[in-house]
């Protein structure tokens, strides 16, 4: 009987246990340890990097459809007019550095018995640890008429930061003065939870400057602001007074590119840019492995101290797809990238993981082109709880100056951690 | 009894108790490695956010401190002190003051 190197791991149980007490011999060939990561945003470039860092052995794919990070933190600085495309995009060239292996495909398949993954070039690639990080799927089909006005160029979401982003700032250039942005706010849980309301700030932040007769009106999925509330709502009452409608449980059934409508249960919205931010779960590849296993089969349930899903083995989820009490920022995403990187590299040597990690995150939030407020948090595992907020954590009832140069050097700092 | 001394023991304890090598470790490499995502990869920052690279142990134990007892003016760090146990200050410090 000839044995592959999976089932090499199998019979083991924990192959490289068995290989350090030196009783084993691995095959040459493959006796590297080999982890997929697919998509390389803040978990998957991070997760990469850490694992070359943490087990210089491992060999590491790190597969990504596009080749350039966009980042979502600071995109609604871009529709303020305080960044441009260019300060948010940033190239992925030094990431080889690390001995990661860059493939530029997308993934089309996951067999988690095989552990295999396709991609759309064809390619098949093996894995004993795969990690998925594909963030959010926008689910387009939840509000009527979206997808035909998003194919049109009228409406977009710019949920997730690129070519929609620079869409909709040209759009809020071209409004008139006195026109009206009608946002929409999905119902929790969404990617980013106070991004719709620092995009508020930035969006009536720019029409102070270039339209002050125009006006905003959030349409909120939501009972009530679902993040920093005290925050945005110091920041609307004290620079943008009387500009920003904002209405509670008023979520978007409905969209019309052609006469410029919003439909809620209550009334039809009229404006002059639309701006509908559908409702979401995880990335399509969590699908294509089976790992959409929560019961409405829209986001993933991991063992949060290892990420790995708690149905489908050897295949880790980490970032906006998961399902937890952590918030889903880029932030938190670099954080679970590290509890899941450490954990691959203690199980794959055959050693327990930490049973009791601790993760942060911190998050500012722009309320003009010179304050910014924040929230920031310690989340230590507990067993039987899951993460558990240390004392003291929270947000900032107030924006100001000095924070904002903050998260100036906060977005140089994280990026640089993705990236390089 | 010294602290390094209860710590020592602490870890090896730990050892016994769970028969593992490396989580006590790996634990202090991640907390660590979850400042960087402020304060830049191997903890050299751009801009205000202060750099943690090279930190004298001593310094960084007790700035932690004062960041937690509210003792010392803070942005975000009073928030992120209060998180962490003295043990795991105590093993940054030496984390940080290690890097170069």
């Amino acid at each position: 009987m000839t044995l592959n190197r999976r089932d090499f791991l199998k019979i083991s149980g924990a192959g490289a246990a068995v290989a350090l007490a030196g009783c084993a011999t691995r095959p040459s060939t493959s006796a590297r340890a080999r982890v997929v990561v697919v998509g390389a945003g803040f978990g998957g470039a991070t997760c990469a990097k850490y694992l070359r860092k943490w087990g210089p052995d491992i060999e590491v794919t790190l597969i990504e459809p596009n080749d350039k990070f966009v980042s979502c933190p600071f995109s609604n600085w871009v529709l303020g007019g305080l960044r441009s495309m260019d300060d948010i995009t940033h190239g992925y060239d030094r990431l080889p550095g690390h001995g990661i292996r860059m493939v530029r495909d997308s993934v089309v398949a996951i067999d988690p018995d095989k552990r295999m993954v396709t991609t759309r070039g064809g390619a098949s690639i093996g894995y004993d640890r795969l990690v998925l990080a594909p963030g959010i799927e926008i689910l387009t089909d939840t509000v009527k008429g979206f997808k035909e006005a998003e194919a049109a160029g009228k409406v977009v979401h710019a949920w997730k930061a690129g070519a929609q982003t620079a869409l909709l700032r040209r759009q809020l250039e071209a409004m008139p003065d006195g026109g009206t942005f009608v946002m929409s706010v999905p119902a929790s849980p969404y990617r980013c939870p106070p991004g719709p309301y620092e995009r508020a700030c930035m969006v009536a932040h720019y029409f102070k400057q270039a339209k002050p007769k125009s006006k905003i009106i959030l349409l909120d999925g939501n009972a009530d602001i679902a993040s920093k509330k005290a925050l945005f709502t110091w920041a609307w009452n004290s620079f943008y007074p009387g500009m920003i409608d904002y209405r509670p449980n008023n979520a978007p059934l409905a969209v019309d590119g052609g006469k410029m409508i919003v439909t809620t249960e209550f009334d039809d919205v009229k404006g002059d840019v639309l701006n509908v931010v559908p409702r979401q779960r995880a990335g399509e590849v969590c699908d294509l492995a089976g790992a959409r296993n929560d019961s409405n089969k829209a986001w993933c349930v991991v063992n949060l101290a290892t990420f790995e899903s708690t149905t489908v083995p050897n295949v880790h989820i980490i970032g906006d797809s998961v399902l937890s009490n952590l918030p889903k920022s880029g932030h938190m995403a670099t954080n679970h990238a590290k509890v899941c990187a450490a954990a691959i590299v203690e199980l794959l040597a055959g050693r327990q993981p930490d049973p009791l990690p601790v993760v942060t995150n911190t998050c500012y939030s722009a309320t003009s082109d010179s304050t910014a407020g924040y929230v920031a948090n310690v989340y230590r595992f507990e067993a039987g709880k899951g993460y558990v907020s240390a004392p003291e954590g929270g947000a900032t009832a107030k924006g100001d100056e000095s924070n904002f140069v903050f998260a100036e050097s906060w977005s140089k700092n994280i990026w640089a951690e993705v990236l390089s | 009894m010294h602290k390094k001394t209860i710590l020592m023991l602490g870890g090896f304890i730990g050892l016994a108790f769970s028969g593992i090598t490396g989580a006590a470790d790996m634990h202090t490499e991640v907390i660590a490695s979850t400042c960087m995502s402020c304060h830049g990869p191997g903890g050299k920052s751009q801009g205000k956010i202060p750099s943690l690279t090279g930190l004298h142990k001593d310094h960084f134990v007790k700035v932690m401190t004062e960041f937690k007892a509210g003792t010392r003016a803070s942005s975000v760090m009073k928030r992120l002190a209060n998180g962490y146990t003295e043990a795991e200050i105590e093993a940054m410090g030496d984390y940080f003051a290690s890097l170069k």
